[in-house]
């Protein structure tokens, strides 16, 4: 019971903190990607997008690569601080953060590009700044699909696996989420606890898959 | 005539559409008239510095919006347009109160409130205050849309296909509304149609796009008496109806 609470909060803590970041970044990649040209936009696209269909371990190599303790940016960031992604929670809300992010800017961005171009050149001849005009008028005109993009984001970190073992490892109380939880489980041969663990999983994500559906047919007629 | 309103631009368009047109506006209503995909919404969005012109110069009164050559072009916050967009624009996630303050610059303060307040008795809006567009019928629609178009004293109307998402009883009214608006407020009102009833009924000057060209303008008197356009003569009666010709123009 107390491997379900620990492995089930940790999964919890890592999606949520993954998906915060998903939503504030985001939201910005979706609206420049949507409503702006800009120098190097399909190049950027295709790196948002790329973990969607590279294999997790892929993404997770790469990520060890770049943030270990000998990586590119790990390296001189241990250097400094002593401290390093490598084997911490951080290390697995990041591995979920790139993995479930192309989810969450590909809905939003649709939602935006959806934003009638009218209604924004209205906004913008009333006076108001693009700013102003984000915030006012195609913040609220995407919400829903805004909002199904971060609840499909933070379904994909749920279920995020093969990065997360890749850069965080698989720690029981650390890093062991509730996907690592269910391969250990399965791997001791604690069928119950795999059982009981994959359950678990399938109706948390389901719900907000559920969900996910519901925020994108909530539109404004 | 004391010209208000003066636009002139050429503009190549990337689908390989062109434009090249000039005309002038005094403080009257001036009719766009000619078939869709002529150049008329592009211009009124080239006005109101929506789409940038490759070469031209766009003045309203003593303010310069566009001077290709001396390399001004305002920014659309700071033309002071009141622009009337063909389907309305109205923010379907506000309600016809909050639409009406959002075109006010500072929404929220006491004397937008008041304007506000002013502006919905004026279009008989009053009741309709907390509907949002959704709920609202064509007319109040764009009653709504005028109401906030006006909330930041415009120097210039530009109304883009105002008649036509409304029943035709209601037409004559709004016709008759919009005259008597333009002479209260007293700036140029330049209007949109494809539909030469109501650019005569309207019309203090006609002028006539097709292609992206102005074929002809002046006042509609002028035109109908010397028309440079197979339509417009027709309408005049000095040459036979083309049947369907009409329809398709």
């Amino acid at each position: 019971m107390e491997t379900i609470l620990t492995a089930a909060k940790l999964s919890l803590w890592v999606s949520l903190s993954a998906t915060l970041l998903i939503a504030l970044v985001g939201i910005v990649l979706a609206y420049f990607l949507a409503r702006h040209n800009f120098r190097g936009k399909h190049l950027l696209d295709v790196l948002i997008s790329i973990p969607l269909v590279l294999p997790p371990t892929v993404v997770g190599y790469a990520l060890v690569l770049l943030l270990g303790r000998e990586g590119w940016i790990g390296a001189p960031l241990y250097r400094l601080t002593g401290w390093s992604f490598v084997f911490t929670w951080q290390g697995a809300a990041l591995a979920a953060f790139v993995v479930a992010l192309p989810l969450m800017v590909r809905v939003s961005r649709a939602a935006i590009e959806a934003v009638d171009q009218d209604l924004i050149h209205a906004s913008t001849v009333l006076g108001k700044s693009e700013w102003e005009t984000v915030i006012k008028v195609v913040l609220p005109l995407a919400r829903g699909g805004i909002m199904a993009g971060i609840l499909l984001a933070f379904a994909r970190a749920l279920g995020e696996f093969g990065a997360t073992l890749m850069i965080a490892g698989n720690i029981p109380g650390k890093t062991s989420t509730l996907p690592l939880s269910i391969y250990s489980a399965f791997q001791s041969g604690d069928d119950a606890l795999a059982q009981t663990l994959a359950i678990l999983l399938t109706i948390i994500s389901g719900t907000v898959i559920y969900l996910a559906g519901k925020w994108t047919s909530s539109r404004w007629i | 005539m004391d010209i208000a309103l003066s636009v002139c631009f050429r503009k190549a368009f990337a689908s390989g559409f062109s434009m090249d047109v000039s005309w002038q506006a005094g403080r009257e209503i001036v009719v766009l008239f000619g078939p869709s995909g002529a150049g008329k919404s592009l211009t009124f969005q080239t006005i109101a510095g929506l789409v940038k012109p490759d070469e031209g110069h766009i003045q309203l009164g003593d303010r310069v919006f566009h001077d290709t050559r001396a390399g001004i072009d305002l920014p659309p916050q700071s033309r002071e347009i009141g622009y009337l967009f063909q389907h309305h624009a109205l923010f379907p996630h506000m309600t016809t109160r909050e639409n009406v303050l959002y075109g006010h610059l500072q929404p929220r303060s006491s004397e937008a409130a008041a304007a506000c307040a002013a502006m919905l008795a004026r279009f008989h809006l009053e009741g309709l205050e907390q509907r949002h567009p959704g709920a609202l019928s064509g007319g109040q629609r764009q009653r709504v849309a005028l109401a906030r178009a006006l909330m930041r004293k415009p120097r210039v109307l530009l109304l883009d296909e105002p008649l036509s998402a409304v029943d035709l009883a209601v037409r004559r009214s709004i016709r008759n509304e919009l005259k008597a608006l333009q002479r209260t407020l007293g700036i140029p009102m330049v209007i949109i149609t494809h539909d030469l009833g109501e650019a005569l009924a309207l019309a203090d000057r006609l002028v006539i796009y097709d292609h992206g060209r102005v074929l002809q303008a002046g006042t509609p008197e002028a035109v109908l008496q010397n028309p440079q356009n197979e339509l417009i003569t027709a309408w005049a009666g000095h040459a036979p109806l083309q049947g369907e010709r009409i329809f398709s123009f």
